[in-house]
Formats: C-alpha cells, sequence, structure tokens
C-alpha cells in the first residue's frame, strides 16, 4: 500500500513541478532523505522542550522514538541556573532569605521554614512554640498549594481542564492568606532566623479556618470528578511503573518514595518543629505508578488539613521569636526608639550571625520530597559552603527510568506525576 | 543513631582506617580515597546504607588536599543518616565515582564536577550538568569571580 501511495505522490511530483509551493520546495532540499514508507515504523530524535507547556518550566528532554515507544530518555538541565550556591558564600545567613522563595517557587513558604530550621540547626538556636506552630501552618500550607497544582496539571495534561482551574481558585486563596500573614502573595521571605517576621493576627487564623473548610468542599468535588473518570484511571493505571528497589538506589524522596510502598517521611522519620506532638497519617501505595502518586499527593492534601486544623487549635500565645538578641533581629519599632536593639540590628545586619565552626545538615518534608541544605560555617557571617539538596533534582534522575517503553503520549503524564520544579532542579 | 548501631558502624570502617567527624549529631567518615569504593561496599551491603541522597562538593582554599566529596546516606529501614567524606587532591582531584555503588550518585557526581571540577573515573556519563557544554571554568571553585569571566560565554549574534 505504501508503495502506491509513494507511487502516487511521485506522479503528482514531476507533473506539477512549477505550480508547487516554496514551502514544499524548501523541504525538497538536497539534504533530506527521509523516506516515508511507513509513518510508525521509523527511529527518530523528538526535542522536547526547554519551552515545552507539558514541562512544566524549563526542563529540556531528548527522547528517542521507535515509532510511538519511547526508546530512550535523557533530561537536560540547567536552563534556570543560577548559581545560588555561590551567591549564598557572598550573601550573610539572614541575606539568603528571600533566593530560598525562589527555589521551589511553588511553595515558597517551606522552602523559607527549611533554611531557617538549617541555619538554627549550626546556630543552636530553638525558637518559642508560637513560632513553631506558626512555622508548621504556614508549610502545610505551602504543600497544599504545591499539591494542589501538581493534581491540576497532572489531570490538565492528561485532558481535563475543570480540575486544573478548581485547583488554582483554591490556591489563589492561599495566595492571599499569604498576603495576610507576610503582605507578599507569592515570594514570601517570611522565616527569619530564630522565628518569624511579624506574628500572625487573628484574622489570618480566622482566614486559615475558613479557607480550609472550602478546600476541603472543593477537593471532594475534584476527587468525584477526576478519580471515577475512566479516561483518567486508563491513562495513569500502570504508567511510569519503578520497581521499589529502583526507586530506593536512585534515592527518590517525597511523595514518589510513599508511592512505592516505604513509608518515609521525615515528618514522622526525623521530627522537626512540633510534628511529633501532631496527628497525621503517612499515606503510602504500593503500585508505584502515576495513579498512586496522584492518590498519595490527595491524601497527603488531606493530612495537611488535619495537621493545620489541629495546629490552629493547639497555637500558644506568647512570643513567636527567640530571645537571643545576638543571634535574631529585634523588631523595627524597637530599632528606631532603643539604643540596645539599634546595636544589635546594625550588628547582626552587617556582620551577619556568625555561627560557630563546623558543618551541619538539616532537612524537611517540602512538598517534592527531603529538601535539605548543608552548610559549612568559617566562624564567619556568611556560609564557606552552603548545599541545597533539592528534591526535584534528584527525583528527575528516575525520569528516564520511569519512561523506558513507554508511549509518546505518557511522557507528559510521568513527568506531571513527579511534579519536577526547575527553579529548585536548576538551583 | 543509637550506640550499638555506631558501634557497629565503626568496627566495620576500621579496616578501612576511617577517620570518625561529627556532623552536627550526624555521624561522618573521612575515608581513603582509595579505599573508598570498597568501604562503600560494604556501607551499602552490609549495613543497609541503600540510598545516597546527596553529595557535596567542597572547596576548602588550602595547600594541600584542597577539595572533599560528601556523601549524603540514608538507610530507610534502620532510619540512619551518614555522611562519607573524601579528601581530594588540590592539582588534579579525581576519585572513583560511587555510581558504581549507588546509582543516584550519577547526577550528583556530574554536578560535582561541572561545578567544583572534580574528576570521576568510571563514572558512565560524565557530562555537565548545569553550565553549558563548552564551558571552560568550574564556577563554585572559590578562586572563580562571583561576577563571571566577562566573555566565557558566547553571546548569539544578532
Amino acid at each position: 500500500m505504501s508503495q502506491t501511495e509513494t507511487g502516487e505522490l511521485k506522479s503528482t511530483e514531476t507533473a506539477g513541478t512549477n505550480t508547487k509551493s516554496k514551502i514544499l520546495q524548501a523541504l525538497e532540499s538536497k539534504d533530506l532523505n527521509v523516506q516515508f514508507t511507513d509513518a510508525l515504523d521509523n527511529e527518530m530524535v523528538l526535542n522536547m522542550g526547554p519551552q515545552h507547556p507539558a514541562t512544566h518550566g524549563v526542563l529540556r528532554l531528548l527522547v528517542s522514538l521507535d515509532g510511538e515507544t519511547v526508546v530512550n530518555c535523557v533530561p537536560e538541565l540547567g536552563y534556570l541556573h543560577r548559581g545560588y550556591e555561590k551567591l549564598a558564600e557572598s550573601c550573610s545567613y539572614h541575606e539568603f532569605i528571600p533566593h530560598t522563595d525562589r527555589l521551589d517557587y511553588l511553595s515558597p513558604m517551606a522552602n523559607n521554614v527549611g533554611y531557617a530550621l538549617a541555619v538554627e540547626k549550626l546556630l543552636h538556636l530553638e525558637i518559642p512554640e508560637r513560632g513553631q506552630y506558626i512555622r508548621v501552618i504556614i508549610a502545610e500550607l505551602a504543600r497544599i498549594q504545591s499539591h494542589l497544582l501538581a493534581m491540576g496539571a497532572l489531570v490538565m495534561d492528561i485532558g481535563a481542564v475543570t480540575p486544573f482551574l478548581w485547583a488554582i481558585r483554591e490556591r489563589e486563596k492561599i495566595l492571599d492568606l499569604y498576603d495576610i500573614i507576610c503582605g507578599a502573595r507569592f515570594t514570601t521571605s517570611y522565616t527569619r532566623i530564630g522565628g518569624v517576621a511579624q506574628d500572625v493576627t487573628d484574622e489570618a487564623l480566622n482566614g486559615i479556618k475558613q479557607f480550609l473548610d472550602e478546600l476541603t468542599a472543593t477537593l471532594d468535588d475534584m476527587r468525584n470528578l477526576v478519580e471515577r473518570n475512566k479516561i483518567f484511571i486508563v491513562r495513569c493505571e500502570g504508567i511510569g511503573y519503578l520497581p521499589k528497589e529502583r526507586c530506593i538506589e536512585l534515592g527518590l524522596t517525597g511523595p514518589l518514595i510513599r508511592a512505592c510502598g516505604i513509608e518515609r517521611d521525615l515528618r514522622r522519620c526525623e521530627p522537626y518543629l512540633v510534628y511529633d506532638k501532631l496527628d497525621f497519617r503517612v499515606p503510602t501505595y504500593n503500585d508505584s505508578d502515576c495513579l498512586a502518586r496522584y492518590y498519595v499527593r490527595v491524601e497527603e492534601l488531606v493530612e495537611s488539613v488535619k495537621i493545620i486544623r489541629q495546629c490552629l487549635e493547639k497555637i500558644p500565645s506568647g512570643p513567636h521569636n527567640a530571645l537571643q538578641s545576638k543571634k535574631v533581629l529585634p523588631k523595627k519599632d524597637r530599632v528606631y526608639t532603643k539604643m540596645e536593639e539599634l546595636i544589635h540590628d546594625f550588628m547582626i545586619i552587617n556582620f551577619g550571625v556568625n555561627p560557630p565552626v563546623g558543618e551541619s545538615y538539616s532537612a524537611i518534608e517540602a512538598s517534592k520530597g527531603e529538601l535539605g541544605f548543608y552548610f559549612i560555617s568559617d566562624g564567619s557571617g556568611h556560609p564557606w559552603r552552603m548545599k541545597i539538596r533539592s528534591p526535584s533534582f534528584s527525583n528527575l534522575q528516575a525520569l528516564s527510568e520511569m519512561m523506558n517503553n513507554c508511549m509518546i503520549s505518557d511522557t507528559v503524564v510521568i513527568i506531571g506525576s513527579v511534579d519536577p520544579v526547575m527553579g529548585e532542579a536548576d538551583k | 543513631m543509637n550506640i550499638e548501631r555506631l558501634e557497629l558502624l565503626k568496627s566495620k570502617l576500621q579496616q578501612f582506617e576511617a577517620e570518625y567527624s561529627d556532623t552536627n549529631g550526624s555521624p561522618g567518615f573521612y575515608i581513603d580515597k582509595d579505599s573508598v569504593i570498597d568501604a562503600c561496599r560494604v556501607i551499602k551491603n552490609d549495613l543497609g546504607f541503600r540510598s545516597c541522597v546527596d553529595a557535596i562538593s567542597v572547596d576548602r582554599f588550602s595547600k594541600k588536599l584542597r577539595f572533599e566529596m560528601i556523601y549524603n546516606l540514608v538507610s530507610i529501614e534502620h532510619n540512619e543518616r551518614i555522611f562519607v567524606k573524601v579528601r581530594l587532591d588540590t592539582k588534579s582531584p579525581a576519585m572513583q565515582s560511587l555510581s558504581q555503588v549507588w546509582d543516584s550518585a550519577n547526577w550528583y557526581e556530574r554536578e560535582a564536577y561541572d561545578l567544583m571540577g572534580i574528576n570521576f573515573e568510571n563514572h558512565p556519563d560524565l557530562r555537565r550538568m548545569y553550565m553549558p557544554e563548552a564551558y571552560e571554568y568550574h564556577p563554585l571553585r572559590k578562586d572563580f569571580p562571583l561576577m563571571g569571566i566577562p566573555d566565557s560565554i558566547p553571546l548569539p549574534n544578532k
């Protein structure tokens, strides 16, 4: 059949050479030696990204295809590399906080918390209970914010637009809450070393309570719409499978490792803040495919709502910043009126917090996985070396293995289920 | 990490002359770069540290043994974390690639090669991770200026 087709094509070509449009003439340049016998029977290399809507940022994939089946896939990173580890070496510990917003820009609050906790571990600083509860609340809000988008984007990549719009609408409310809590919607920079920038008001806490009620209602609607949809299930079930052994070997963290049946959550394994006083479940699934990863994320959303509700009940009154005037920035109104605070403010801003010489590693369970900061301090006001252990980077390493022998249309689903954020992967 | 496991770890690593160094609460071990592969096989197979979650490259900027690699290893069963540290030469920092032991070290070592210029022998795919392929420098080294080197990346023609 293909022979007759090519035969026909050739006859028309030779007949109407003069009437051919310029674009067709350009296509038939000398170095074109592709033979169109069967469209599904030749190997080709497809370049996906870095400007591709399904790659969630500037991830570039080189995919080699056999027909419609993916034979090999090579991710290329670095399109959003800003050299944060180099920048950190010339920033004081406080100055780097705004940069952490730009790591995982879908959950900036969690990065703020992770960074502040890492510096505090280096400084051996403990913050008061109210500050810890505030941090848990904002870190869980960040998880909701990130998982809503991950869910919505995964479903939209499959073709359902409505859940995505609903997710974005709920996410918008979180951004408004951030506005009340810290004055910025997106780049929050809310935490400080030894506490948070300002106390949360009752207005914010009431707003969060109201938001959680609205979220649970919308979440149920979304789940009804998505989880009983046959197209969604067929497109996700068994896609992007990675055996449990490989998940461990590749150092995966976060929802990816919980989707293969391993109950590893740093909130439970290496408890930080007040997570050991809170009651929550770590959802795990055994299938290790895209559907399992979706379910893990959705159930984590429900758990996060539970955690925030407990925090709103338990949050004590009292100071939110540690009482260590040489390490913690004083309040601005006291800086302008009191001599002692002015001196401390000047010293912290100009010379930094000067942690003791040594090395320290601290990690939190961010929405994508283990977000860690490794500090090497030489005793001066800025770190000698800071290494960011970003979950998206190491999770992306498993991408090519998940894509082995899948169909080209499944690549977007697999990327959606890994949920990488390139700001974090490229640092 | 409880004391029994730490003693077991120390006794197993004694044959490699590992030097204990605390990392703010987590145990760390300095291991000689010639025996690091054998030591890491013991750590992975006998002690259960089956995940390598990060590798940190350090430029100490000292005359001797300027560079250092720190591997962040996790045991999921025992819920433990240790750091394996390797000191490297000043002139041509190189070591055996630990991606022979943990597959995940692949990208972490590519990152260290790109940004710090450490060579990993027997690495399956030693390419630059972030910087352009034709880039000549290693930006995380301490002698690389923060502002970058002018004209080191050619701009596209208009």
